[in-house]
């Protein structure tokens, strides 16, 4: 009757939290859509009369870039210039983003080996033989162009491997500390750094996966927190102009990707069996469990992808505009109204940016968790 | 619809990232840290149970100390009391044998006494017979002149005589 109960508790709340993750996700989704769609739909208004338009600005410094601009000085662009990777019909292109002179309108074109290219709103499109300027459809695509295969080393790559430098620094130094002192005392970095691989090895990994198992996944915890966190903290950067790593989710469908993967292929017999063939429950219950708990398996990595994505992201965008809210007033006078906001939500995205990546890491524990438990209670 | 359309190229280029950090981050850093945090806290935990048992051990040892000093206090306790013993019974054996010894000398001068009182008695009684002799002689010889002398002779020879 326990084991019964204790199923069904477990059962009701598993769907609970996949409800309520669908639920956030489809939210979003749903606001998003409406958000850009306001966007693209003001676009044509706002640059005739080429007032400050605050969601082109805002969405400028959340998507990703070809170049890294970082300010403009003299009504000139200061920026650093990022190598272009194409591949198109022909094959692999590249050039540097600098050759299309800041452009971003579809204006400028690049030629190379007889290919032609634009960049119009930080896509690279390759132009049909003949054509010299963008056309668009009435869902406001471009319709005489294709857009090959962009590899480019973008704006958050350079920032992603920026932060892979700085945690190879901080982390093999830290290391290194350890290798030197005899009786293992950390010792500068490294007494930094030991607490938090601590608090994750006692507070993530031992309770989420086990004390049996957990040792087989701390690299992966540990980088995946390290590596969030880092890149969360560097977004909120205002010099380095926001570069929204984590924020992009295409950086967090990728991490997503590595907890799915390390899930699927640590997932013991009782996991697959848990999924398929629910045990302890009558044969009608499993038929209907079995397709919730598939959709199930692919919800949990969903989730990760947009929860991290979602945060992080309205966090910069609820920064910029506030900040959009002096030009749009064109008053000096709400700035300080601005800044006082913008501090506060700053304050807040510092603690933010951190319990974002350790609800990362805890849910990918728990996930992994889940995969590898033991069958204890049949 | 660009902001939740993952881009192919930068999906790649994090997978590829994430997949390099992961490897140098898992040989160079985290293997080294957490085996030297294991090593650490192995070593504390070792150190903790080796301070425990060395306390235990102590404790056995004090116990045994503190046994062993009972018992040997028992042991003199014992040996005190059997030097006393000893002692009263060898005082009241020399009590008793001195005891003896003089009863035993006291009546050797007894009988010595007795015996120079015998002998004396002997002595005197020979003495006296002699005298009484030497007396009688006389009285005899007196007897012979007067009667009256003789006895008179006799009273003050008894007289002398009893002096002795």
């Amino acid at each position: 009757m326990c084991t019964f109960a204790r199923n069904l508790e477990q059962g009701i709340f598993k769907l609970f939290i996949m409800t309520l993750n669908t639920l956030r996700a489809v939210l979003f989704l749903v606001f998003s859509v409406a958000f850009t769609n306001l966007g693209f739909a003001s676009q044509d208004n706002e640059d005739q009369d080429k007032g400050f338009n605050a969601t082109e600005m805002i969405m400028h410094h959340v998507k990703d870039a070809h170049e890294f601009h970082i300010v403009d000085w003299d009504n000139k662009p200061i920026s650093i210039a990022l190598p272009i990777i194409l591949f198109t019909d022909n094959g692999l292109t590249t050039f540097m983003s600098s050759e299309f002179h800041h452009d971003d309108s579809g204006t400028h074109i690049v030629e190379k080996n007889g290919e032609r290219f634009v960049k119009y709103h930080e896509k690279i499109y390759q132009l049909a033989p003949g054509v010299n300027s963008l056309t668009f459809d009435e869902e406001l695509h471009p319709n005489n162009a294709t857009t090959p295969l962009d590899f480019s080393i973008t704006k958050n790559v350079f920032m992603m491997w920026v932060t892979v430098i700085l945690l190879f620094i901080i982390f093999i130094s830290a290391a290194r500390k350890y290798s030197k002192s005899n009786n293992n005392i950390p010792r500068g970095v490294a007494s930094y750094v030991e607490p938090l691989i601590v608090f994750i090895r006692d507070e993530v990994a031992i309770p989420m996966i086990g004390e049996k198992k957990y040792k087989k996944y701390m690299p992966f915890l540990l980088t995946v927190f390290f590596f969030i966190w880092i890149n969360n903290i560097f977004g909120l950067i205002p010099i380095l102009n926001g570069a929204n790593v984590s924020g992009n989710i295409a950086f967090t469908l990728s991490l997503a990707l590595f907890t799915f993967f390390i899930v699927m292929f640590s997932g013991n017999k009782n996991y697959w069996k848990h999924i398929f063939w629910m045990p302890g429950v009558p044969v009608p219950m499993k038929i209907f469990l079995m397709p919730i708990e598939i959709i199930g398996m692919f919800v949990k990595p969903f989730s990760l992808t947009i929860r991290l994505f979602a945060n992080i992201t309205a966090g910069h965008i609820i920064i910029l505009s506030l900040m959009s809210l002096i030009f749009t007033f064109q008053s000096v006078a709400i700035a300080p109204v601005s800044v006082g906001f913008s501090l506060f939500i700053l304050i807040i995205e510092i603690v933010v940016v951190a319990i974002q990546a350790y609800i990362f890491t805890v849910l990918s524990a728990l996930y992994i968790g889940m995969a590898t438990a033991e069958d204890d209670h049949h | 619809m660009d902001l939740i359309t993952p881009g192919l190229g930068l999906v790649f280029w994090s997978l590829i990232t994430f997949f390099i950090l992961l490897v140098v981050l898992k040989k160079f850093a985290w293997k080294p840290i957490l085996g030297a945090v294991d090593e650490r806290e192995s070593g504390i935990k070792n150190a903790l149970e080796a301070a425990d048992k060395a306390r235990k051990e102590m404790e056995n040892l004090k116990a045994d100390n503190e046994r062993i000093l009972n018992e040997a206090r028992a042991e003199r306790e014992a040996m005190l009391k059997d030097a006393r013993d000893i002692k009263t019974k060898m005082v009241s054996d020399a009590k008793e044998e001195a005891q003896e010894q003089a009863t035993k000398i006291i009546a050797q001068a007894q009988e010595a006494i007795e015996h120079e009182k015998r002998s004396a008695m002997a002595e005197l009684k020979n003495h006296v017979a002699s005298l009484s002799i030497e007396i009688a002689e006389k009285v005899v010889r007196q007897e012979l002149g007067n009667k009256d002398r003789q006895l008179e002779l006799v009273e003050s020879m008894l007289s002398d005589a009893k002096l002795n």
